[in-house]
């Protein structure tokens, strides 16, 4: 028979999570990222992105002569959970804030970065994030306004006159639609079928039977991860045949790995793909399925290169200093050449929004082929 | 009419699964008045047991799920009747839903912390091609499915009714006190039914998976739906799991598909609150008088 104290000694343990202390000189940096809940699949690929490049940085010296020491914290997809871990965040006076990944968690929580003028690199696609005039807030990968005209574009150079749209309603769903639907109006394209799905739901025959009956030239999803692969499932176990596109996650690798053979066939706009054509995103590649056993999607290399972005920053400086870290981000360019871990060229505006090339991929036999290369919007 | 027909075989289909989700509920409940809200993770449970048994020791799909079978039956079988129902239920039934509640968050909290709260894909067990049936294209999953599923319910109703232990089974369920008198060992009885809810929601885990994906809170929708169908078809009635599964599963597709999918999740609640108002014995049950 346990003891009293026994068990409460083994209860506090079992509840205790392990986190990463501070010492005096490291450089702090908090991850406020979707490690359970509906976005596991996009934060603990980011995590592990993170944490690829947090251990690479260290080995190389750190930054500035400086170790990175990275806290991650579950914000368990939920907003207001999001903005409590920034808030708790910001009273141990981080240097840069990550995270959330999920557009409707950085919507609550993304006051609390600008308040405490720390600069927050988040994952988040939704358009409006990055035009509330926020100064300390940065993207790792392009915004729905940058991406939604290179799909519009691609519908309309393949013939397309109507499409049939499914999205997820959450704030990156809802964003991805309405952009999306300004894109295709100011092309002529007719949307003949508007669907909206729930996070987290598990049976999509309804919406695929809607779809189906909608007379449609290609189906346009958009969702996140689970959802996608759930989707996609559901379109090939119905038998849907007309074009399926999508916008980064459709054809990401996680939802490629999840939804299987029903993946293959999916057409879509990447920003990001361990698949393109570039020896340093492929050496990436590498090195992340050699320490994790499993294909880095986008989210990955969004941490990744979160972490590489900020020693870009920060040498640029020659000091840390947060208010300076975020003016300087602001329309400043990178090269890969010098700075490999960020692996593109990239360059921020003066709203934190990003600019580097991408692909339109095809998923063929369960693997991302890429089939263009998109030049940054700025080149073209 | 095309639409409609695949709209109604698979919503039969997850309607089917829910029917056996629901059928370990009036089961528990005929048996031994236990209400089990630790269903939807009983089913979640050997979807990861099936997935360790595929992954790290390697079995083919069939002899992983035999394995599970084996699995479950032992743990969500016999132990939960000895380690839960037994000493909780002498208590009253107030402190076992409170332990089926507590062990439901248990369940879900051990396999993410065994196997993360990432999704994981399954492997199908049907074909994925489509048959073309009179014009309309259904999924040999779909049909699978609904065999897989009918077949077991028919299979249980034969048991339940055409054999002797089925009978006696009945006979417990109906009054254990004259079911006592007439020599039948009732307690061999209950743990038959908590053996029979087990494999129903290992078998629920092997159709479902494949199309859900597992993850460690997929039992939350499914155990819900499930107490849905088994209150509106019936507590106290097998037939009545079976009813309310399919009719909450065809419903939700086809308000889904000609209102709105956004109402689809309302369905299988606007029925349940239907049932209890007007029928509360449900579609199949029978009233039930007891002495307080």
């Amino acid at each position: 028979m346990l003891s009293r104290r026994t068990t409460l000694l083994l209860g506090t343990a079992a509840l205790a999570v392990p986190q990463t202390s501070f010492a005096a000189d490291d450089i702090k940096i908090i991850d406020n990222v979707e490690l359970s809940g509906t976005g596991v699949t996009s934060g603990s690929m980011w995590q592990q992105g993170v944490d690829l490049a947090v251990k690479e940085v260290n080995a190389a010296g750190g930054i500035l002569g400086r170790k990175i020491a990275i806290q991650h914290q579950d914000n368990q997809s939920q907003a207001q959970i999001a903005k409590a871990v920034a808030t708790k965040a910001v009273d141990n006076e981080p240097y840069v804030m990550l995270g959330p990944i999920f557009s409707g968690d950085v919507n609550v929580s993304m006051a609390v970065g600008e308040d405490a003028e720390t600069p927050t690199l988040m994952g988040g696609e939704a358009a409006n994030l990055t035009q509330q005039g926020m100064k300390y807030l940065f993207r790792t990968s392009f915004s729905q306004s940058s991406a939604m005209p290179k799909v519009a574009n691609y519908l309309q150079k393949t013939g397309v006159k109507s499409v049939a749209m499914v999205w997820i309603a959450n704030d990156f769903g809802k964003g991805g639609r309405d952009t999306m639907a300004k894109e295709l109006n100011a092309r002529g394209i007719k949307i003949v079928a508007d669907i909206s799905t729930e996070p987290g739901q598990l049976d999509y025959s309804a919406v695929v039977v809607n779809i189906a009956k909608a007379p449609a030239d290609a189906l346009f999803a958009y969702m996140n991860e689970e959802e996608s692969a759930r989707f996609l499932i559901a379109l090939r176990k119905l038998g849907y045949t007309k074009p399926i596109i999508g916008e980064t996650v459709l054809a990401s690798q996680r939802v490629i790995e999840l939804a299987g053979p029903a993946a293959n066939g999916v057409k879509a706009h990447v920003g990001l793909s361990v698949d393109a054509p570039n020896p340093l995103v492929q050496e990436y590649a590498r090195k992340f399925k050699a320490a994790y056993n499993v294909a880095s999607d986008h989210n990955g290399i969004k941490g990744y290169t979160a972490i590489y972005l900020i020693k870009a920053v920060t040498e640029k400086m020659g000091k840390f200093d947060r208010k300076l870290f975020a003016s300087t981000l602001h329309g400043a360019s990178f090269s890969a050449k010098d700075h490999p871990g960020l692996l593109m060229d990239v360059s921020f505006d003066a709203n934190g929004d990003l600019d580097r090339e991408s692909y339109l991929v095809e998923v063929k036999d369960g693997k991302q082929t890429i089939t263009e290369t998109l030049p940054p919007l700025g080149k073209k | 009419m095309i639409d409609f027909l695949q709209l109604i075989v698979s919503g039969t289909a997850t309607g089917a699964c829910y029917a056996l989700a629901a059928l370990g509920f009036t089961l528990l409940w005929q048996a031994s008045g236990t209400i089990n809200f630790a269903l939807g993770e009983m089913v979640m449970l050997p979807a990861f047991i099936m997935l360790f048994f595929i992954g790290p020791a390697g079995l083919p799909l069939p002899l992983a799920f035999a394995a599970t079978l084996l699995v479950s039956l032992l743990v969500l079988g016999l132990g939960f009747k000895r380690l839960v129902v037994d000493p909780m239920l002498k208590h009253g039934v107030i402190p076992l839903v409170i332990a089926t509640l507590g062990l439901s968050i248990a369940m879900k909290q051990g396999v993410r912390i065994a196997f993360s709260a990432q999704v994981f894909t399954f492997p199908a067990i049907f074909s994925q091609e489509l048959l073309s049936i009179g014009g309309a294209r259904l999924s040999v999953s779909d049909l699978g499915t609904v065999i897989v599923a009918g077949g077991l319910v028919v299979a249980l109703q034969t048991f339940l009714n055409r054999t002797l232990t089925g009978r006696a089974m009945q006979a417990v369920a109906q009054n254990r006190d004259a079911a006592t008198v007439l020599g039948i060992n009732v307690q061999r009885m209950v743990l038959y039914a908590f053996l029979i809810n087990a494999a129903l929601a290992a078998t629920t885990a092997l159709l479902v998976t494949p199309v859900y994906l597992a993850k460690f809170d997929m039992g939350d929708t499914l155990g819900l739906k499930a107490f849905y169908a088994a209150i509106i078809g019936g507590f106290n009635q097998s037939r009545g799991a079976l009813l309310g599964g399919v009719l909450v599963g065809v419903l939700e597709n086809l308000v889904g598909a000609y209102l709105s999918p956004g109402y689809k999740d309302g369905v299988a609640l606007v029925l349940f609150l239907a049932v209890i108002l007007f029928k509360p014995e449900g579609l199949l049950g029978k009233p039930e008088e007891r002495k307080v």
